[in-house]
Parts: structure tokens; C-alpha cells; sequence
């Protein structure tokens, strides 16, 4: 019964391809015969459910089911782009006037234009990206109960729930524009998360865990995570600030990504030919220890971050970024490479897998001992990163480290440098990656930062 | 402030009367189309209120928007973004239902209501109470922004800004300048017989330069907006005062040093670092949170929360504000809630579900992003009100000390009461001078005990130009922020000089 309910899912799933694509060809005809002299467009409808229970109870259960188009066009040298999130045929035509009207207006910019077609993906490897899951509010709300049992089951300190989260997505989407190409694909995205509160006398802590898959098989089991969430909380119980100091600092794999993030921040197209990237020209040289390396592969089969191409129908491949600690490749779509003088790397709409190769076995253990003293972090708050200088203050909260092993956990404090320096300055990547976003990496080592606390 | 409403008052005599009121504008526009009425809408909530159903609601929203971008002395880009739908939800004690649609039709909408009350066993239909239509306060004209500048002014407008930014200094690089607007109509009907509509008009301006002087460079960035019209922008050179501001904070942080890092005195400017309460207080302070227990100033009504000195209070009903609403998305008007009076903590912001389970009344809180979003207590515009020192005094009485006077955004744990907002504009403050500016760093400290620490408040009280998004689990909304010159006796700045 439910391999049935899965297999008319999926038959729904590509009738609304299928529509998707009719919408996409009307939406790029509709362009031409208003006068645009190129124009893509891209459709896409995601639908799924979720369901949250807090303190044993069913809190909310939601139903989503979202959709929308969005089309450019360039008329001449000059672009508009309008979108609509209602799929009705006249809609859409209403939504191509719109951005042909928009384009009538902007400036001639010589970079203007769809990607170039020999860039475009021709045929493109299976990725398994589409794994539905069948499940109903009544089995979302078992697992979140289960999750969030586990979670309050782990000390007697949890006093309180922020609740557990099931949830489950999957949609398609579709990419088409006026050198011919039209292309489109399932995808799936289920999660389960947990948040609860930990007490002793006065002062309480929050903490949270999640695992998230494009195959619901490959969830961390939900008790597991409500167990992780509910000792994550507790261990920070007892927190205070320490000395404002110079010290090394790890960063635990779940905020090391968010360091690899800053990185992928600054080597943008948009960032670099805007001038405002701290690393701008630094193309070829060493942006980070000699033994480092970080790669994109859009291809891993299930993983989050695949895709065969890019956002304008550019085929995607995978590469090296660091190599040698050395910058091999920015992060270009079609516009900002003309802007650089370069080429597309087929990162229209954003970076794909990206993986640091880990230079330490032995998890964060390792790393702890490799340390010796000083702070593990594994939060942090706040935006304060300004990619035009590099330089970086973040609130954070984590754990005091002494001979190897944590001392106490510690709040109330920031970390600050400078990225560039940051990066050059780490000194050893784990081997406990974490798999959950775009960016797979273990916790980071980060030689020297300055800590504000009292 | 003052001009503000001026304005505001202004268009909204120059409004038509048959599109003064929101209601019939809402029917007109978001029900007729689909062939609804009010008969529709009590069957579509019949279908909602089964058994063991308390309650339910529809938002309906229709919203236009559009953005225009330039680089390098030309429009780069251009968008224009349609958006409608409606938001079901079905509320049985603490549960929540909800579903939604794309599609204004009554199949549509009927299918939203029998998925939303999925949380409720049984059948059932419930009886919807007779409409009662509310009205809002008029704080903005029902305009629609999109259609009160022609496009090529809004190119000359942006044209204007990035002249007037690269005429200030050679140093000036690259300017980026948007201009935004939004042109929003919702209708709420809910089981309890509100029927209700807003018409909400929503502009903004943004300024970002890149300057670059012998190999270093640096951004500022400047911009402000509220509900009106674009015509807003071209008086008083608002628009052009921002380009100069924007330039200005660029060149400030070329000459910055260091920032020091440690517990020191702070002194924050006035208008836009009201972020400080939005983050320390704020959020603390929402029904939610404390209806669950998960706030740090959970159970304190009544205790002292800050000093003798600080009063705050979210105030909805400002005209023409970024942050204000003739009504909230739950259809209750919007008001005044003294959060903290004196020192005392006095109330929290709640939207109905939650004023509901903790006995209290709506505060007019209750915001959404959008239809596919539900409501929750969120904030309008926030600030504290002004005190009796004189900012100069404030600033002399600093022996050593930061002055903070711009803020990127800001972050709080709600729990253990820990907020950082990060300055992108700061100063040392030595002898009681305002020396050598310093770089960027994140400010970190406890929202319960921060506003203890203030031990002077000007009499400058200042709201932000109108920039302000709030984000709550994913859920965004437009906030306005306010404060007058503050001395904080402690807070930990995270600079690079240990």
C-alpha cells in the first residue's frame, strides 16, 4: 500500500514536471513574440508537510505546497526579470510583460546574456535525487514524539522543549532558455530536529540537533537525535565567560562549515568584480596552509548539494577550488565571469558539494588533544563578518579546553580575526565530517584568534 | 518623526475616498476575482471548526513588488515579483493546523481547511459567529508605491544617488543603489466574526559604496524607507543624504583601527542602535516564548529588569513607520505595549493564540511573512524613550570606552537571555573624547542584565530610517528600532586587541 502511495506520488511529481516544462517553453515564447531577444526562464513546485510536537504533545502540523516561475529577458543588452508565484497561464504571460517592460528601462550592459551554449548541459548523470518518503502527519507525529521523548528522557536537568520536527519535501523544478535548452528534475528533503531546554536553579540553556537527507533511509534514527539534542543542552549548563585572551580556537564540524562558507562568501563572482572581496586577485596564490584542499563535486549521488546543472542550464562539474593550499577557482555564474574576464564555473544560483579533505584521523578527539588548551567552540551568533576587509567578530558559546579534554562550558564571549590570517593560521581538519549541508567538513583548528570575555 | 506623519497625513488626504477603505479594496480585489463572498468564507471556516476545533482563521493576501538595481552608473537589474495566496488555520488548545493555497477559489480553499484541521479527531461542523468588521488605524495611505513614481524617475532617482555618492571623494569606487517597493492587500476573516483588511504600502532605498585608498578598502552603507509613496525619497534629499551618509561610514572605517576586545563601558548612539533592544529585550519578551517557559524573562512581569532609567515600549501605530500596521495579520488593530516601564517589566507582545492560553489580551502582535506562513508574536517598532541626559554629557563622562553608532544585525538566544549585535561604525572614547575610530566587532552580553548596566540615557531619543528585517524561525518581517544616546556600564566588545 504505501509503495503504491509512492509510485502515484512520483507519478504526480512528473506531471507537474511536465506542466512545469509547458509553463517554462510558453513563458520563453511569450518573450520572443514581445521582442526579447533571448530569455530563460525556470519553474519549480515543492510540496511537503511537517509536523512539530512539543512536550509530548502534537504542537503544529503544517501542510506546505509552494510554486513559482520566474523568467528574464534581454532585449538587447538589457535585462528584466519578473516572477510570479501563480501558475496560471495568463499569469505567467502577465509576468513576461512585466520583465520585458523592466528591460526597456535598464541600462546596455555588455555582460547581459544567457550562459554561452557550448557551456550547457547536454545530457547529464542520474543522481538519485528523489527519494519520497509517504509519510502522513500521523507518522511525522510519531517520529517527532519519539524524538522529543528521547530528548527529555536524557537528564533530569531537561525542564523544558522547544519540540521536535518531522519533516518531509519534494517538488521539481525546471530550467529552460532560448539557445535550446530545457531540462528539469525531481528532488526530495525530509528532517528531523529537536530543541530542548536544560535547567539548573536559574539559568537555562537551549541546545538543538538535526539530521537531514534527500533519502529518508539515510535519517540519523530519531531517538538518536533527540538524545544528541538533549545532551547537547546539558553539557552547557554551568557556562561562563572566561579572560579576554589570545588562545587557538576549534571549531566543531557543526559550525566549521559556516568558516568554509566565509571563504566560499569571498570568492563570488558578485563580491569579486564589485571589488569587495578580501580576497580579490588572489587567483593562483596561497590563501591556506600548504597541505589543504577543498573541492566541488555537484555529483555525489543523494547528497544535498548535487545538481546537473546550474541555474542557467550550465553543466556542472566537479573541481578544485584549494589545491595545495592554493586558490584554483572563484565561484562564477555567466554575468560575473564576463564582469572578471573568465568563465563560468557553473555556479549560477550558488556552490554545489564542497568538501575539505580532513588532515587529522581520530575525530574531535584528536583535535582536542592536538590543541591542548584553548577554546572549542560549537556556537556562533551574529553577522559580524565584512567580506571587503576579512576581518571576523562572532559572539560564540562552547567549551574551555586544558590538557586535551574539556574544562567547563563557556558563554558570554566573541571570537575575532581577520579571515585571511584565519585561514593561513589553521592547523589541522578532522576527520568527522559533517555531511548534513553544501559544505562537508570536519571540526576546524584554528592556530590563534583573540577571545573577548571579562 | 514628525515629518514622517506629515507625510503620511498628506497622502492620505490625497487619497480617493471610494479607496479609503481597506475592506471594500480587499473584496474588490482578492475575493470578487474568485467569485468570493461572505458566504464563501463562513463555509470555508464551517468546514475548518469540527469537533474539538477552538477556532480558526483565513488571511488572504495579494501582494505586488518590484526592485531596481544600479551598478556601475546604470540599472544593472530590474524584478517584479506577484504573490497570492491564503493561509488556513485551525486552532484546538495549543495545536495549530494549518494549511494553504495559491488558488483564491472556493475548492481551494475548502481542501486548505479540511488538511488544517487534520490536529482535530472527529467530526463535526462548527458554527461561525456573525462578521463584525474592524477597522485598523490609518497610519498610511491605501496607495500602491509600484504606481506613485514613473519608471523613469525611479531610474533618475537612482541615477541621482549614485552622482551625488561619487561626487563626494575620489575614493569612491563602486556605488550600489536599490530601490524597492511593495504593494501589499490582506484580508483576515476568522471564526469569531473578524472580518478585516489592510492595505500596506512599503518603500525602500539602500546605499552601499566600495572606497578604496592606497590598497585597503572598505563599505558603508546607508538607506531608509517606511510605508508611503517613492515621493518620499525626493524630499529633503532623503535620498541623496543617504549616498553622502553611505560615503561617509566608508571613509570613517578606511582610517579604523583595531577594535579592542573586552568588558568596557559603551555609549550607543542614537536611532538605528535601538537594535540593542530588539535583540536584548525584544524578543524575550514575545508571548510565545514565555507562554512556554523558554524565555529568560519568563515569570518576571513585575520585576526589575533594567534600570530606573529605561523605558520600552513596541508601538505599532507610529504612521508611515517600516514597523507599523493599521492592523496585524491575526485582524487585531495594533497598539502601544509599555514592555519595560521605570525599570519594571510590565508586558509582553502577544498575538491571539498565545494571549488566549496565557489568560492576557492581544497586543496587536501577531505577525506572518506571508500566507504560507503562520502568525506569531513578533515585534513592530521598538525603542526606549528619552531620559534626561544630554548626549555631550554622556560622552565626557566616558574615561575609556567605546562609542558605537552603527549596527549591522544582531542575534539572541531567547533562553539563556545572550545577544550580539555587530557595529559597523564605532569610536574610542578617551578622556571623555570621541577619538580614533575603530573596525567593526560583535558586542556580546545578557539581555536580562544589560539595561541594569545603563546608567545614563540622553534626551535624544531617535527611530532608525526604516530598514529594519526581523527574522524568526524563517520568518521575516519588517521592524523599526529606536533609542536615544545610552551609557552601558559593561558589555564585552569583541575586537582583535586583547
Amino acid at each position: 500500500m504505501a509503495a503504491e502511495t509512492e509510485t502515484r506520488a512520483a507519478a504526480d511529481l512528473r506531471a507537474e514536471r511536465a506542466r512545469c516544462e509547458r509553463l517554462v517553453a510558453l513563458a520563453l515564447e511569450a518573450a520572443r513574440a514581445g521582442g526579447a531577444d533571448a530569455a530563460e526562464a525556470s519553474a519549480s513546485v515543492d510540496r511537503g508537510l511537517s509536523a512539530t510536537v512539543r512536550l509530548g504533545e502534537v504542537e503544529t502540523v503544517e501542510f506546505h505546497r509552494d510554486q513559482g516561475i520566474g523568467v528574464t529577458v534581454y532585449v538587447g543588452r538589457r535585462k528584466g526579470s519578473a516572477s510570479t508565484a501563480d501558475l496560471r497561464e495568463a499569469s505567467v504571460r502577465a509576468a513576461v510583460e512585466a520583465a520585458l517592460a523592466i528591460a526597456r528601462h535598464a541600462g546596455e550592459d555588455p555582460c547581459a546574456g544567457l550562459a554561452p551554449p557550448e557551456r550547457l548541459a547536454r545530457e547529464w548523470p542520474e543522481l538519485d535525487l528523489h527519494h519520497p518518503w509517504g509519510l502522513d502527519a500521523e507518522g511525522a507525529i510519531a517520529l517527532a514524539t519519539a524524538c522529543e521523548d528521547a530528548a527529555r528522557a536524557v537528564d533530569r536537568r531537561i525542564a523544558n522543549s522547544e519540540g521536535a520536527t518531522v519533516t518531509t519535501h519534494e517538488g521539481t523544478s525546471v530550467y529552460g532558455n532560448t539557445h535550446g535548452f530545457l531540462g528539469g528534475y525531481e528532488g526530495s528533503r525530509h528532517s528531523v530536529s529537536c530543541a530542548v531546554v536544560a535547567r539548573e536553579g536559574e539559568a537555562m540553556e537551549r541546545d538543538w540537533w538535526w539530521t537531514v537527507a534527500r533519502d529518508p533511509a539515510e535519517l540519523e534514527a530519531p531517538e538518536a537525535v533527540g538524545r544528541r539534542a538533549g545532551e547537547r543542552a546539558v553539557r552547557r549548563l554551568g557556562g561562563r565567560k572566561i579572560a579576554t585572551r589570545e588562545c587557538p580556537v576549534l571549531y566543531a564540524a557543526e559550525v566549521a562549515g559556516g568558516l568554509i562558507g566565509h571563504f566560499l562568501g569571498a570568492i563570488r563572482g558578485g563580491r569579486l568584480y564589485r571589488r569587495a572581496s578580501f580576497l580579490l586577485d588572489r587567483l593562483g596564490e596561497r590563501v591556506f596552509p600548504e597541505w589543504m584542499a577543498i573541492r566541488e563535486d555537484p555529483h555525489i549521488p543523494k547528497a544535498l548539494g548535487s545538481a546537473p546543472f546550474d541555474a542557467e542550464g550550465v553543466a556542472t562539474r566537479p573541481r578544485e577550488l584549494v589545491a595545495g593550499g592554493v586558490l584554483r577557482g572563484y565561484v562564477l555564474d555567466t554575468y560575473s565571469a564576463c564582469r572578471l574576464g573568465m568563465e563560468t564555473t557553473g555556479n549560477a544560483g550558488g556552490v554545489h558539494n564542497v568538501l575539505v579533505a580532513p588532515s587529522r584521523s581520530g575525530g574531535l578527539e584528536a583535535l582536542l588533544a592536538e590543541m591542548g588548551e584553548g577554546l572549542l567552540v560549537t556556537e556562533l551568533m551574529g553577522h559580524g563578518v565584512n567580506y571587503v576587509t576579512g576581518d571576523y567578530s562572532r559572539g560564540a558559546a562552547g567549551f574551555w579546553v586544558e590538557g586535551g579534554r574539556i574544562a567547563h562550558p563557556v558563554h558570554e564571549i566573541t571570537v575575532a580575526g581577520n579571515l585571511a590570517e584565519m585561514f593561513r593560521a589553521i592547523a589541522a581538519v578532522g576527520d568527522d565530517v559533517d555531511t548534513r549541508g553544501r559544505v562537508r567538513t570536519g571540526s576546524i583548528l584554528v592556530g590563534r584568534m583573540t577571545v573577548a570575555g571579562d | 518623526m514628525s515629518e514622517r506623519t506629515r507625510e503620511a497625513m498628506r497622502i492620505a488626504a490625497a487619497a480617493p475616498a471610494a479607496a479609503r477603505d481597506p475592506l471594500a479594496l480587499a473584496r474588490e480585489r482578492i475575493l470578487a476575482p474568485g467569485g468570493l463572498g461572505e458566504a464563501e468564507l463562513e463555509r470555508a471556516l464551517g468546514t475548518l471548526l469540527g469537533h474539538a476545533v477552538d477556532g480558526g482563521d483565513l488571511y488572504f493576501q495579494l501582494s505586488r513588488s518590484e526592485s531596481w538595481v544600479l551598478e556601475d552608473g546604470r540599472i544593472r537589474e530590474g524584478t517584479h515579483h506577484v504573490e497570492q495566496g491564503v493561509g488556513v488555520r485551525a486552532i484546538a488548545g495549543e495545536r495549530t493546523g494549518f494549511a494553504y493555497s495559491d488558488e483564491i477559489v472556493l475548492p481551494a480553499l475548502l481542501e486548505a481547511s479540511r488538511a488544517a484541521r487534520a490536529i482535530a479527531r472527529g467530526g463535526g461542523e462548527g458554527r461561525v459567529q456573525a462578521w463584525r468588521a474592524r477597522r485598523g488605524h490609518e497610519l498610511y495611505a491605501p496607495l500602491d508605491p509600484l504606481e506613485t513614481l514613473p519608471v523613469e524617475e525611479k531610474v533618475a532617482l537612482l541615477e541621482r544617488v549614485d552622482a551625488e555618492a561619487r561626487r563626494q571623494d575620489p575614493r569612491v569606487r563602486q556605488v550600489i543603489a536599490t530601490l524597492a517597493g511593495v504593494h501589499e492587500v490582506v484580508l483576515v476573516a476568522a471564526s469569531d466574526g473578524t472580518l478585516a483588511a489592510d492595505v500596506r504600502p512599503l518603500v525602500r532605498l539602500n546605499v552601499t559604496v566600495i572606497v578604496e585608498h592606497e590598497g585597503r578598502r572598505e563599505q558603508g552603507t546607508a538607506g531608509g524607507g517606511g510605508r508611503f509613496g517613492y515621493g518620499w525619497f525626493l524630499e529633503e534629499e532623503r535620498a541623496l543624504g543617504f549616498a553622502r551618509e553611505a560615503v561617509r561610514q566608508a571613509l570613517v572605517n578606511l582610517e579604523a583601527v583595531e577594535a579592542p576586545a573586552g568588558e568596557m563601558v559603551v555609549v550607543l548612539g542614537p536611532g538605528w542602535p535601538g537594535v540593542l533592544l530588539h535583540e536584548a529585550v525584544g524578543h524575550g519578551l514575545e508571548g510565545d516564548f514565555n507562554r512556554k517557559g523558554t524565555s529568560a524573562f519568563s515569570g518576571r512581569i513585575g520585576e526589575r529588569v533594567a534600570s530606573p532609567l529605561c523605558t520600552v515600549v513596541d508601538d505599532g501605530t507610529l504612521p508611515g513607520r517600516r514597523g507599523s500596521l493599521a492592523i496585524d495579520d491575526e485582524g487585531t488593530p495594533t497598539g502601544r505595549t509599555v514592555l519595560i516601564e521605570d525599570g519594571i517589566l510590565r508586558g509582553y507582545m502577544q498575538d491571539r493564540l498565545n494571549a488566549r492560553l496565557m489568560g492576557a489580551r492581544p497586543t496587536g502582535n501577531g505577525r506572518r511573512e506571508s500566507y504560507a506562513h503562520q502568525p506569531m508574536p513578533r515585534m513592530t517598532n521598538t525603542f526606549m524613550l528619552a531620559g534626561p541626559h544630554d548626549p555631550e554629557e554622556i560622552i565626557r563622562s566616558v574615561d575609556r570606552g567605546l562609542y558605537a553608532v552603527n549596527f549591522g544585525g544582531g542575534q539572541v538566544d531567547i533562553t539563556s537571555g545572550k545577544f550580539v549585535f555587530s557595529a559597523s561604525e564605532a569610536y574610542l572614547i578617551e578622556g571623555g573624547r570621541v577619538t580614533r575610530p575603530v573596525k567593526g566587532a560583535t558586542l556580546i552580553g545578557s539581555g536580562p542584565e544589560v539595561l541594569q548596566r545603563v546608567t545614563m540615557v540622553g534626551n535624544d531619543l531617535r527611530l532608525d530610517d526604516g530598514v529594519g528585517t526581523c527574522g524568526k524561525d524563517g520568518q521575516s518581517v519588517p521592524v523599526g528600532v529606536g533609542q536615544p544616546t545610552l551609557r552601558v556600564d559593561g558589555l564585552t566588545v569583541g575586537g582583535t586587541q586583547a
